[in-house]
């Protein structure tokens, strides 16, 4: 941490709403039920409580975004002819993002090593990256279904933000955590405090220690491929799946998308939207066959990918923050942290069997 | 619209159609050239590579390049009519315009398979892309040793490329053989599926490479042929087909456990595809 500063929460609202006058705030704030990241206004309920219904990814991967436009027209002088134009839409609003809690804030790692590697830069995920400032609030409440600790994350981390909100008496300290954050700090009108970064170290060392416990779920990458055969396993994980996607859709670090084109005469658009890989068309080809053709295959992808693949392919880094709201939402109460340990003490089982 | 350096995964070059080839009832062959001519002169693929054709309010899919990188006077495509992507390309015309993005994926090894024997096995549209490796070979023949091609489909009228199979035939540096399910009286080939045929073949194994595609029930027996033969899992290649969205190892749709199809194949040897997870 570079910079410390102290917001009251009395100033907070104000402050976040002076912010709108340069750039889109975005923040929890209640709406129809639910809490949800949304852009601020001064009408806005913001919610601070607890975790968001919905992960704050779409401030970086929208549900939905234009990647270009396309225009068809007459040809001149040849009436036969058409031409075509095609025109790129890159995003440029820059944006606040207040409020992600260190799980989504998290989350953005996972996306930044596949949607940022070297020469593959996904510009559309970077230009947004880049004209984004994550400001994280450290958990003071985590819910019992919160498990950030379990997979390599914790309740006041700032692994993906540029700032940490947390929660002290009467209001906030903020720390910057990045050059951008202190860049962006040094410029508001907010109080020093690097008196006060003691008490805001204490606040999230006694949420780290009321974490609940378990044994951590990572480094079962092994577990997962040795178990890939093993289709009663995988069935019966999956048999009660409706394959509805509220898990995907929901995770701060599912980064599956499709790409569609709609037309409305002649103009047209190709837009980026989010896709769920248990989705029976997520790997249909064209010829009819399809490799995922049945639930249990599709699960044990979903949890490969989370726990197995990538953390091969990104230095033992899960895909998984903890955050937990696969969990709070599923319709069937399936739980990730149940299927991973039962993985694990499956596989364990047969590796001892095999060596009996 | 916001301007930029930095290059655009998803954004398609224009290009337009310079030819079309009804190769079967239900295969076209576009030949298309980028519109911007230094992109096209500065065009560099290897053999093996696909690309993502676009048309504009359909979407887009996936195809090999199966033109050769040593004849550049256009990009070639083959695509069989199967959904509504490929029943929009059937319909357009020599000078329509279209999307591409390439080369995208690995490529076949043709710098380790110099100094060998090839025999390459082909099952209908899964000729197209032996057809770019072929040519690059046929192009480059003194650096590979005996090549033979054995390539089926289920009738003669099924055949693609069925103009240019006369100078295969003809050739007397390789060997071609034809065969079809299907025979009609003047038919003047092999009756009879794939595998058996390459069984009377009988290519020899040492200092070989054989390289596959076609149907995925075609190959599995044309491999379990060729180990018959003496073939190692290494010494066979074939290239695989997933669906993909974004090409480039992005979008999580076409990954086989940690392999990503599109960026880490669509080629690849018998013995990788046995260290995969078995979800091909």
């Amino acid at each position: 941490m570079l910079t410390a500063r102290y917001i009251a929460n009395d100033k907070l609202m104000p402050w976040l709403l002076s912010l709108t006058e340069t750039r889109q705030v975005l923040a929890p704030v209640q709406a129809g039920g639910q809490t949800l990241f949304a852009p601020l206004d001064e009408n806005s309920r913001l919610d601070l409580k607890g975790l968001a219904d919905a992960s704050a990814k779409a401030a970086l991967l929208p549900r939905c975004e234009t990647l270009f436009e396309f225009h068809y027209s007459k040809g001149e002088g040849v009436p036969s002819k058409t031409e075509l134009e095609v025109r790129e839409t890159l995003p440029d609003q820059d944006t606040f993002l207040f409020g992600a809690r260190p799980c989504d804030a998290k989350g953005f790692t996972v996306f930044d090593r596949v949607y940022d590697a070297g020469t593959r830069r996904d510009i559309y995920y970077c230009t947004r990256r880049d004209k984004t400032l994550v400001a994280a609030l450290a958990c003071t409440e985590p819910a019992d279904t919160c498990f950030c600790n379990r997979v390599g994350g914790g309740p006041g981390d700032t692994d993906g933000a540029d700032m940490l909100f947390t929660p002290v008496d009467g209001g906030y300290v903020i720390e910057s955590v990045t050059e951008k954050g202190e860049a962006f700090l040094a410029e508001q009108p907010l109080m020093e405090a690097e008196e006060r970064k003691e008490e805001a170290r204490k606040v999230r060392e006694a949420v780290s220690e009321a974490m609940p416990g378990g044994d951590p779920l990572g480094g079962t990458e092994g577990e997962v491929l040795r178990l890939f055969d093993d289709k009663e396993f995988w069935g019966g994980v999956a048999a009660k799946c409706l394959s509805c996607g509220a898990c995907s859709y929901l995770c701060p670090t599912c980064y599956c998308f499709n790409m569609t084109d709609e037309v409305n005469g002649d103009d047209g658009v190709r837009v980026r939207t989010w896709d769920n890989c248990m989705s029976f068309q997520f790997t249909l080809e064209g010829s009819g066959h399809n490799p995922r053709d049945g639930k249990a295959q599709r699960m044990r992808n979903r949890i490969g990918h989370k726990f197995s693949y990538y953390p091969e392919l990104h230095d033992g880094n899960l895909a998984c923050v903890g955050c937990g709201r696969c969990i709070v939402h599923c319709p069937v109460s399936m739980d990730v942290r149940a299927i991973v340990a039962q993985a694990r003490d499956r596989a364990l089982a047969k590796e001892e069997h095999a060596n009996d | 619209m916001t301007s930029t350096d930095a290059t655009n995964l998803y954004l398609p070059d224009m290009a337009t159609i310079q030819e079309v080839i009804q190769e079967t009832s239900n295969i076209k062959t576009f030949r298309i050239t980028l519109n911007n001519p230094d992109a096209m002169r500065n065009f560099r693929f290897e053999p093996g590579q696909v690309g993502q054709l676009s048309v504009f309010g359909v979407g887009e899919s996936t195809f090999v390049i199966n033109s050769s990188p040593t004849r550049m006077d256009y990009l070639q495509f083959s695509v069989m009519r199967v959904g509504e992507l490929t029943e929009k390309l059937h319909k357009l015309r020599v000078g329509d315009q279209v999307g591409v993005r390439a080369p995208l994926g690995n490529c076949f090894p043709y710098e380790d398979m110099k100094g060998k024997d090839i025999v390459f096995v082909g099952g209908g549209i899964g000729m197209a892309p032996l057809r770019t490796l072929l040519l690059y070979m046929l192009d480059n023949r003194d650096d590979y040793g005996k090549i033979s091609l054995l390539y089926g489909a289920r009738s003669p009228s099924d055949m693609a490329f069925s103009y240019e199979l006369p100078e295969w035939l003809g050739r007397e540096d390789m060997t071609t053989e034809l065969t079809v399910d299907n025979g009609t009286p003047d038919w003047k080939h092999h009756v009879g599926l794939i595998p058996n045929v390459l069984k009377e073949m009988a290519p020899s194994a040492e200092n070989a490479f054989a390289v596959t595609c076609g149907p995925p029930i075609m190959i599995k027996f044309t491999i379990e042929a060729l180990h018959s033969l003496g073939f190692k899992d290494e010494q066979i290649i074939t290239t695989l087909e997933k669906r993909m969205k974004c090409g480039v190892g992005i979008c999580g749709r076409c990954n086989i456990g940690t392999k990503y199809v599109c960026k880490d194949g669509p080629v690849f040897t018998n013995a990788q595809l046995k260290e995969l997870p078995n979800e091909l």
